[in-house]
């Protein structure tokens, strides 16, 4: 089956090739749109108290619609899952805020219990008193 | 039998029913239009009435003027903040795209 390349070789090629399948498949798991992952790593973007996403200062229209497109989805995952809950979806969305906040990467952006953006440090987010 | 007794003579009836021509209808006119206004004036009634019933079925909605303000400090309760901790946390890892 090896044919002239040997099976040393077909070993490796396959060896490549599933490292570059898992390489591939954990930025898949994170499956976040490139562009956003980009303004959230250029802290152009940060998570609100209340649970959603916000952008920082001005921002293209373009970054404003990927903004907007992913609160109305984050809104309509919060009232499905607060209503299976018995929640408030307000009260649901800033659960969740709490630990959107909490998973904030250093460099990125989020919004402090005051309403002001900060910036993550390598020390724990300053978050609202009523989180978790 | 109940002998009907005009009050004046049964010409006289006769003679001011047939005046003109056209039967006159002995009914008091306080604004000149009276019950029976004509054809007319039965339509405009009729649209007025009709109208009415179409615009009482309206629901007048008006913007705030001031901006509607949600105060997040009013409506979160820790107690329930701390009962969804688990299932919030579960929703971000399941969805990580939007998150």
């Amino acid at each position: 089956m090896a044919g002239k390349f040997g099976s040393k070789a077909l070993m490796a090629a396959m060896a490549a090739g599933i490292a570059v399948a898992a390489f591939a498949g954990s930025a898949a798991a994170q499956g976040r749109d490139p562009a956003y992952a980009a303004a959230r790593a250029a802290g152009q973007v940060g998570e609100k108290v209340d649970g959603y996403l916000g952008v920082v200062g001005g921002g293209s229209p373009d970054l404003k619609r990927i903004v907007e497109d992913i609160n109305i989805r984050r809104r309509a995952l919060y009232a499905e899952r607060a209503e299976a809950q018995h929640a408030t979806l307000e009260t649901y969305a800033f659960t969740s805020g709490c630990r959107l906040i909490a998973q904030t990467e250093p460099g990125e952006k989020y919004q402090g219990p005051d309403g002001a953006w900060l910036t993550r440090g390598s020390g724990p987010a300053v978050r609202d008193s009523r989180c978790y | 039998m109940i002998t009907p007794n005009l009050t004046e003579s049964p010409s006289a009836a006769k003679r001011d029913a047939m005046s003109n021509g056209t039967p006159r209808i002995a009914v008091a006119r306080s604004n000149g239009r009276g019950r029976h206004a004509g054809r007319a004036g039965m339509a405009r009634m009729i649209l007025v009435a009709a109208s009415a019933t179409l615009l009482a079925g309206c629901i007048t909605v008006n913007a705030p003027s001031k901006p509607i303000v949600i105060e997040l400090n009013i409506k979160i309760d820790q107690n329930v903040v701390y009962s969804l901790a688990g299932d919030a946390a579960k929703t971000i890892d399941e969805n990580k795209g939007i998150f």
